[in-house]
């Protein structure tokens, strides 16, 4: 267990060895560390001045050892447009996307629970049939239109709820803005997470639907109802439990995939988090900022795969004997 | 005609005639296609020719509602441009991305599969290992990573003159891992039996052996995997270009579409986004049942991803 450990976490860091390759030449070949300090009102004999001291003529190895040794650090760069550091922009736009995506979780986790085993319970079911159809139509439905008719329909023609912007924040701890305790802040996120969880409900109820139904198929279920347990208790006490470890898996891999999609979301709905800020930093070409970001992302990336790999193979020691070879 | 005689008794053909999924799908989508590819026969309006459409004209609403124009059948967009014809070239802008896209995540993954498969050991662990990374990241997030940065190095401009390529570039890149992942499965099945040793035997050296002999025996997958990727690359260009980051609004594709149509819901004017929506979901929709019968169907062993 220890060395499959090891070798996980010596992958991560190849992983993120590669990541900051790909940040810092994306720095080195578009990014304009000067212009980034002072601005354009500089002669070409101070930039180059400016460039010699901040060292930025040395060969690309070494300024790329000087991005590592500073990102370990925590140092990312100066954002052209915030005029901070970018990892402090960065954590400043986070409470408002981890908000957006603990809330879609809570929404996923409600609805496609209990979707999942109605439909593996009683496949014949209109109601069952009603929810496949849905999840088979739900899958082609981009995450941006089904956010623009929830928009059009609360916000603009029934005018219940808000359509951009986060609402009444309030302060925790001097840096996490929450919305989550002001009954403006709760009205301003139902939208977004509900446009958040429709792109991933339908692959959950699905998800859990397969496997509970496979679990039912199994002969310690047949034993439980010849020993004449209750329905319920076969069900939810013995059947649900085993169909819980894939989808684990499955949610801590999806929790990547949701950021990817949050970036959509927050376009829509304005709303200040990471995703809104990447795309503003395009815009402006800040570019510090927009490698800051991809750095950050892999490293989430890579820390949510690594601990949901450990905890797989921590369950279910087959994974760690097949990575052995 | 002998093609066609085994076409016609095959049994990819008796399960199409027994499915009306399948068969309404395909006539959908044949539909659209056709209609995408004849754009400037079919299309009332040429909307890309400047001259032939007026900023007085923008925000017509559908023809049947009051204030409608005849001219228009669907409406105009903020520009003046007749929404159907916009729609129809958007489409054909999709599509070319779409395929153009599957087309270069099939050349670069079958290769990687092929090469990786084939030929095992070191070749493979290395090869792999750069399928697995990336494919630990989502294809969105690689897709909007990379246009951001061809965005900044190109520079806004010239990206928007370029954007059709390098879209089919971007998308392609984004997403050739589960290809690379699924031939090397079929490959890994295929290399150990018969006719391959007999093919080493009579003396044949690696390449015409993997590309005569293996690669038409992966082709199953491939195909069933392509269906699907179509629709996922129309979706990855729709997002893309929804975000500012892909087609632009002067040759609009359904993403960029909605994208110009959202800004003005809140004044009313809900069809241009409602009409290219409604469109893409039902090309994404059609393509993905067409997928899923064809998967049924040929039943091969798919790379889950």
């Amino acid at each position: 267990m220890f060395a499959f450990i090891v070798r996980r976490i010596i992958q991560s860091i190849i992983v993120m060895l590669v990541i900051s390759l790909v940040g810092f030449s994306i720095q080195f070949s578009i990014g304009d560390p000067v212009r980034d300090l002072v601005g354009e009102r500089v002669t070409p004999a101070e930039r180059e001045e400016i460039k010699d001291r901040l060292g930025l003529n040395d060969p690309f190895y070494i300024q790329y050892f000087r991005f590592v040794k500073n990102a370990c650090k925590g140092d990312l760069g100066l954002s052209f447009f915030y005029k901070k550091p970018a990892l402090e922009v960065i954590i400043s736009k986070a409470p408002a996307t981890l908000e957006l995506v603990i809330v879609t979780s809570i929404i996923l986790i409600i609805i496609s629970i209990p979707a999942g085993i109605y439909c593996a319970i009683f496949p014949k079911r209109l109601l069952s049939r009603f929810a496949m159809a849905f999840s088979t139509i739900g899958v082609a439905i981009p995450v941006f239109l089904t956010a623009i008719a929830l928009i059009y329909l609360f916000a603009v023609e029934l005018n219940w709820l808000p359509s951009f912007g986060r609402g009444e924040t309030v302060n925790i701890g001097g840096w996490w803005e929450s919305g989550l305790l002001t009954w403006d802040g709760i009205k301003h996120l139902i939208l977004p997470s509900v446009s958040l969880s429709s792109i991933m409900l339908p692959l959950f109820i699905r998800l859990i639907r397969a496997e509970m139904m496979e679990v039912l198929e199994t002969e310690y279920i047949q034993f439980a109802w010849a020993k004449g347990l209750h329905r319920e208790r076969v069900w939810f006490i013995h059947a649900f439990k085993n169909t819980l470890l894939p989808v684990i898996t499955v949610f801590g891999v999806q929790l990547g995939i949701m950021f990817a999609f949050t970036i959509l979301t927050e376009t829509v709905f304005q709303w200040q988090g990471m995703g809104f800020m990447f795309l503003e930093a395009v815009e402006r070409s800040d570019t510090a900022l927009l490698v800051a970001y991809l750095v950050v992302v892999g490293v989430i990336f890579v820390v949510v795969n690594t601990v949901v790999d450990i905890i797989y193979g921590t369950i279910n020691p087959m994974v760690r004997i097949a990575g052995t070879k | 005609m002998k093609a066609w005689n085994r076409f016609k008794n095959s049994y990819l053909l008796y399960s199409f005639k027994r499915d009306p999924i399948a068969i309404f799908s395909f006539i959908v989508l044949s539909v659209l296609v056709g209609i995408s590819l004849l754009a400037p026969v079919v299309a009332p309006h040429n909307t890309y020719d400047t001259s032939t459409f007026d900023i007085m004209d923008a925000e017509t609403p559908p023809s049947w509602m009051e204030e409608g124009n005849k001219d228009f059948i669907l409406g105009t967009d903020i520009q003046g441009r007749c929404l159907l014809s916009t729609m129809i070239y958007g489409l054909r802008v999709s599509l070319i991305i779409g395929c153009g896209a599957v087309l270069v995540q099939a050349f670069i993954g079958i290769l990687i599969g092929l090469f990786s498969g084939y030929f095992g050991g070191k070749i493979d662990s290395f090869l792999m290992r750069i399928t697995d990374i990336q494919f630990a990241f989502p294809y969105l997030i690689v897709a909007i990573f990379t246009s951001a940065i061809f965005k900044l190095a190109f520079g806004v401009g010239r990206y928007a003159e370029l954007a059709e390529p390098l879209l089919i570039i971007i998308i392609g890149l984004s997403h050739w891992p589960i290809y690379a992942r699924t031939v090397r499965a079929s490959v890994l099945g295929e290399k150990h039996k018969e006719y391959v040793e007999a093919a080493r035997v009579i003396g044949l050296s690696h390449w015409p052996i993997m590309y005569h002999h293996v690669l038409p025996n992966t082709m199953t997958s491939v195909l069933v995997l392509s269906t699907i990727q179509v629709a996922e690359a129309v979706m990855s260009e729709a997002a893309l270009s929804f975000l500012g980051l892909g087609m632009p609004v002067t040759k609009p594709s359904l993403g960029s579409l909605i994208r110009s149509g959202f800004e003005y819901i809140f004044s009313g004017s809900w069809w241009i986004t409602f009409f290219p929506g409604v469109l893409l979901i039902i090309f994404i929709l059609v393509i993905l049942l067409l997928g899923d019968w064809l998967r049924d169907v040929l039943n091969p062993k798919l790379y889950k991803g």
